[in-house]
């Protein structure tokens, strides 16, 4: 099953590349674009064993943001959000990017030092942020239940008006497109199976369509890495989890931004053609099998009605699990791996398609330079044995 | 969601159990170099297939065990 070509060629694996990326996702399609545009490689080929961004890509709730606590996260994602801003024009494809805020709830005391806190932090970044005392996320968002009755009251509010979210599928068919105007080969159906290692340069791919000779190798297959780098004799501090999320019926608009709260877990926007988009914790488990309990959509639910009453009638469309990488500090791996040739980006988890420009930018140079790019470099695997962790679960209000 | 066999309580309801990740991780004895601190701490398998591990019967008889578990299908095997 392939999607039908229109933007772009649908070509046959040739023999040889200069790099060889496997995953057709947002990162790999970006990696590729800016390998091209910022590097000037374009003898480049993205495989990907499915269909172009059908993996997480298509599965994401689309939430944009910058305002992590940690100086490494926010320099990142900081950069990616800046990419965002200027993508629509450059792709000349309307991404339906759209700055309309990201809130993020705070139910407790210690959820409201923990968002002054990071308000201070993001702007010490240069990154916008906000705090809203409860009145003012009311007057900001009037559908909140704001009642200090309420079972989780919201006691206030970080608001980063310049995040948002944006159409995913549109950023990967507008970088598809532009990726393949530059020549790279974007090759749907091909599975890589295994790896080629000479000495202990990687020299190969072993696909489902065959052997594909490759000077360099760059793995951006989000939940999938563990099990390549395993082909590659490589562990990986990463632990890959379902994630759901699900839509609604369409609704006429009734919401303006887009509503975090981490303490009852539950994410909220409404796409621009008006269903709502909700998102969910983890399952607990480690799992492949792109579905998850129904308990954690209920308590889903429970936690959007909460904070939403008006929503008690609305019917669920569909709901969908993607599977994600998580690392032990909630951070991305990006960088050269133990065998030479061989590059890693992975580990997003949970909120990697708000990094897609950025992760791509810098993925792009850390290949083709054979280093890690500056804002990459803090990302390395070699962090979790030196102890110098970016640690952002529970710091940043990390789903998404 | 998961119907996991308890060797106390039988068959239960996942929501009665918390998740504790690989089963059988040794703590290092003696001298460990960094990267083997890392290793216990922060290296687990992600196996796509059949995977060994813990969970705890929290709401319930507050026992941790051991199961096997197919990551893509969720087949329990054994307790
Ligand atoms: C339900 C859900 C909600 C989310 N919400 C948000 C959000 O609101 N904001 C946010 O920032 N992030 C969010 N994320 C996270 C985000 O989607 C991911 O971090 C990001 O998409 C990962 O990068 P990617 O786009 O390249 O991954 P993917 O799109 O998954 O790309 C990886 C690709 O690799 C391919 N692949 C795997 N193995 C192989 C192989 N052996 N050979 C060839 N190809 C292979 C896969 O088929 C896949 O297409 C969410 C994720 C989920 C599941
Ligand atoms: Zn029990």
């Amino acid at each position: 099953m392939t999607h039908p070509d229109f933007l772009w060629r649908n070509p046959d694996p040739g023999p040889s590349y200069d790099v060889v990326i496997v995953g057709g996702g947002g990162h790999g399609l970006a990696t590729a674009y800016y390998l091209a545009r910022n590097h000037g490689l374009t003898n480049v080929a993205v495989l990907e064993r499915g269909w172009l961004a059908g993996g997480n890509m298509a599965r994401n709730t689309t939430i944009i943001r910058s305002n992590y606590l940690w100086d490494e996260s926010a320099a990142i994602y900081e950069h990616s959000l800046k990419l965002w801003e200027g993508l629509s024009a450059e792709l000349d494809y309307d991404l339906q990017f759209s700055q309309r805020g990201v809130l993020n709830l705070a139910h407790n005391l210690g959820d409201v030092r923990e968002g002054r806190r990071r308000v201070n932090a993001n702007r010490l970044n240069g990154v916008d942020a906000e705090w809203l005392d409860p009145d003012e996320v009311r007057k900001f968002c009037p559908i909140i239940n704001v009642s200090a009755r309420a079972r989780y009251p919201v006691m206030g509010a970080t608001l980063q008006r310049r995040g948002g979210i944006a159409k995913h599928d549109h950023v990967a068919w507008a970088l598809a497109r532009r990726a393949d105007a530059y020549g790279i080969d974007l090759i749907q159906g091909c599975e890589v199976t295994g790896f080629e290692i000479t000495g202990n340069r990687v020299t190969a791919v072993e696909t489902s369509r065959g052997r594909i000779a490759a000077g360099k190798v760059a793995l951006a297959a989000a939940g999938h890495t563990s099990v390549l780098a395993e082909q590659a004799g490589i562990r990986l501090p990463l632990q890959s989890h379902p994630l759901q999320a699900l839509v609604s019926e369409l609704l006429e608009p009734v919401l303006d931004c887009v509503v975090m709260s981490n303490a009852v877990h539950v994410y909220v926007s409404q796409a621009h053609k008006g269903e709502l988009v909700m998102g969910a914790g983890i399952d607990a488990y480690n799992s492949y099998g792109q579905r998850g309990g129904v308990h954690v959509i209920e308590a889903q639910m429970a936690a959007a009605l909460e904070l939403f009453p008006i929503f008690s009638r609305v019917r669920v469309l569909r709901t969908w699990a993607g599977i994600v990488d998580v690392s032990p500090d909630a951070s991305p791996v990006i960088g050269p791996t133990p065998v030479d040739g061989l590059y890693i980006n992975a580990g997003w988890g949970t909120g990697g398609f708000k990094a897609t420009p950025g992760s791509g930018w810098v993925y792009a140079h850390t290949i083709a330079e054979g280093r890690p790019h500056p804002l990459a470099e803090p990302f390395g695997l070699d962090r979790f044995t030196t102890g110098a962790l970016i640690d952002e679960h529970g710091a940043a209000a990390v789903a998404h | 969601m998961l119907l996991i066999d308890c060797p106390h309580c039988g068959p239960r309801d996942e929501t009665e159990f918390h998740y504790g990740g690989q089963a059988g991780i040794a703590y290092p004895t003696g001298d460990v170099s960094d990267e083997e601190w890392a290793e216990y701490v922060f290296m687990r398998d992600n196996p796509k297939g059949w995977f060994r591990e813990r969970w705890f019967h929290v709401h319930g008889c507050r026992t941790w065990f051991g199961v096997e578990r197919h990551t893509v299908t969720h087949e329990i095997r054994k307790t």
